[in-house]
């Protein structure tokens, strides 16, 4: 497995998806964690701490795994802040900036509503790591999207203007809904090793839960984008992306080596 | 040097409090999983988190270090194991009754689903079951925040997990 049929050595393939899923955990965490003192009330900003903290501490258990498997000798810090851009794996979804708290929502219902059957089919992975982490992960990401889905109903369904604000919201991160589902072949092979999940297979569930929050809310599914989102897994990202970075890592790069 | 048996130093163990919810110890609050003493004095610890992201862990394993090095251990290496994980059933009857006294509901039984039905959480104050929540998020990674409508009390709940 941690070879290509060209002969070149690669990273061991179960470290690349240990770390993409890591990163997605880790970069959402980020994003919510600029949240705090700006929700619209106090109950939120605990709330959304609280989501992002779950969601760092599977990123670190997440990339401490990917760093064992990998053997160079990197474990979370270094993965987490001594990364560019293009070494990150995550979704292109969960770098996003947002508006406003309704495309903050919809953003983590988005999210949400295709982590959790992903932690529920990799919590009987072949992998036994994997395995560990996603069955802690599952219930806490059922939280997750019962708390985003909360949210979707309240605002879809609330006053002129939190419709408005949601409508937008969702309409912001619909082009990123795509690349959740893509899969690729390192995704494929491990799958089919037991190992990975098969990201392909988890639109339906997906649909089916996001499709009745749009109704009971009375939102729109947006039209499909013209370019969807696509490239994230391969280190490509948005603009945000780089930002987000620059913020995230500039302490631990400045003063390398520091601690308190 | 005092030779500590395995039941001694999980004695030992199960007296450090949990530094987010104090009015437990961590054997109560069902995150202490295993104490195996080793030769030459070295005491390893098994603990697991409540949520993957819990900060007080750390604080923990300082904790248990401490106290096992006072009570004679030579080494201590505490583990963080994650499987099974950890379920708010594992909190025992008596860390049960002594959340309620310090005014913070302990959880209901888990009902099944992935997200537990909140089956008329108990005001710790007044015992009425008129609760409604406030946020499912609370202080700490394990709580959320809740209103009691008889007493007009707000509490600290124990999700179910």
């Amino acid at each position: 497995m941690s070879s290509h049929a060209s002969g070149a050595v690669v990273d061991p393939p179960v470290a690349v998806y240990a770390s993409r899923l890591g990163d997605d955990a880790l970069i959402l965490a980020q994003r919510l964690g600029g949240w705090i003192t700006r929700a619209p009330q106090l109950e939120e900003d605990v709330a959304l701490a609280n989501i992002g903290l779950d969601l760092l501490g599977q990123a670190r258990m997440l990339l401490s795994y990917a760093g064992e498997r990998e053997g160079l000798g990197r474990g979370e810090d270094e993965l987490a802040h001594l990364r560019d851009e293009r070494g990150f794996g995550n979704v292109q979804l969960v770098e996003g900036q947002d508006a406003d708290f309704g495309e903050a929502v919809a953003r983590l219902l988005v999210f949400s509503a295709y982590q959790l059957p992903l932690y529920r089919g990799l919590s009987t992975s072949s992998d036994a790591t994997l395995a560990a982490i996603a069955a802690k992960a599952v219930k806490e990401v059922a939280y997750h999207r019962d708390h985003a889905t909360q949210w979707a109903l309240r605002l879809g369904a609330g006053t002129d203007e939190s419709h408005r604000r949601m409508q937008a919201g969702l309409d912001s991160v619909w082009p990123f809904v795509d690349e959740l589902f893509e899969g690729d072949d390192l995704e494929r092979r491990l799958a089919a090793d037991g190992v990975a999940v098969d990201s392909t297979a988890l639109r339906a569930e997906w649909s089916a839960h996001v499709g009745e929050i749009l109704v009971r809310s009375t939102l729109t599914e947006p039209a499909p984008g013209a370019a969807p989102a696509t490239g994230g897994r391969r280190g490509v990202h948005t603009e945000a992306m780089g930002y987000l970075l620059a913020e995230m890592q500039h302490l631990v790069r400045s003063h390398p080596g520091a601690t308190w | 040097m005092v030779t500590l048996t395995k039941d001694d130093a999980y004695a030992v163990a199960a007296t450090v409090a949990d530094p987010e919810l104090p009015v437990l110890t961590i054997a109560e609050l069902g995150i202490l999983r295993d104490v195996r003493v080793r030769e030459a004095g070295t005491v390893e610890v098994d603990l697991t988190p409540t949520y993957a992201g819990c900060p007080a862990l750390e604080a923990i394993r300082a904790d248990v270090t401490a106290a096992l090095r006072e009570s004679g251990a030579r080494e201590v290496v505490v583990r963080i194991v994650l499987a099974p994980a950890w379920s708010s059933e594992w909190i025992s009857a008596g860390g049960r009754a002594k959340l309620s006294r310090a005014g913070i509901a302990p959880p209901t039984p888990r009902a099944g689903g992935p997200v537990a039905v909140e089956l008329s959480v108990r005001c710790p104050r007044c015992g009425s079951l008129a609760t409604e929540e406030l946020s499912g998020f609370g202080p700490t990674p394990c709580t959320s925040l809740r209103r009691c409508t008889a007493c007009l009390e707000p509490f600290e709940y124990v999700k179910a997990l």
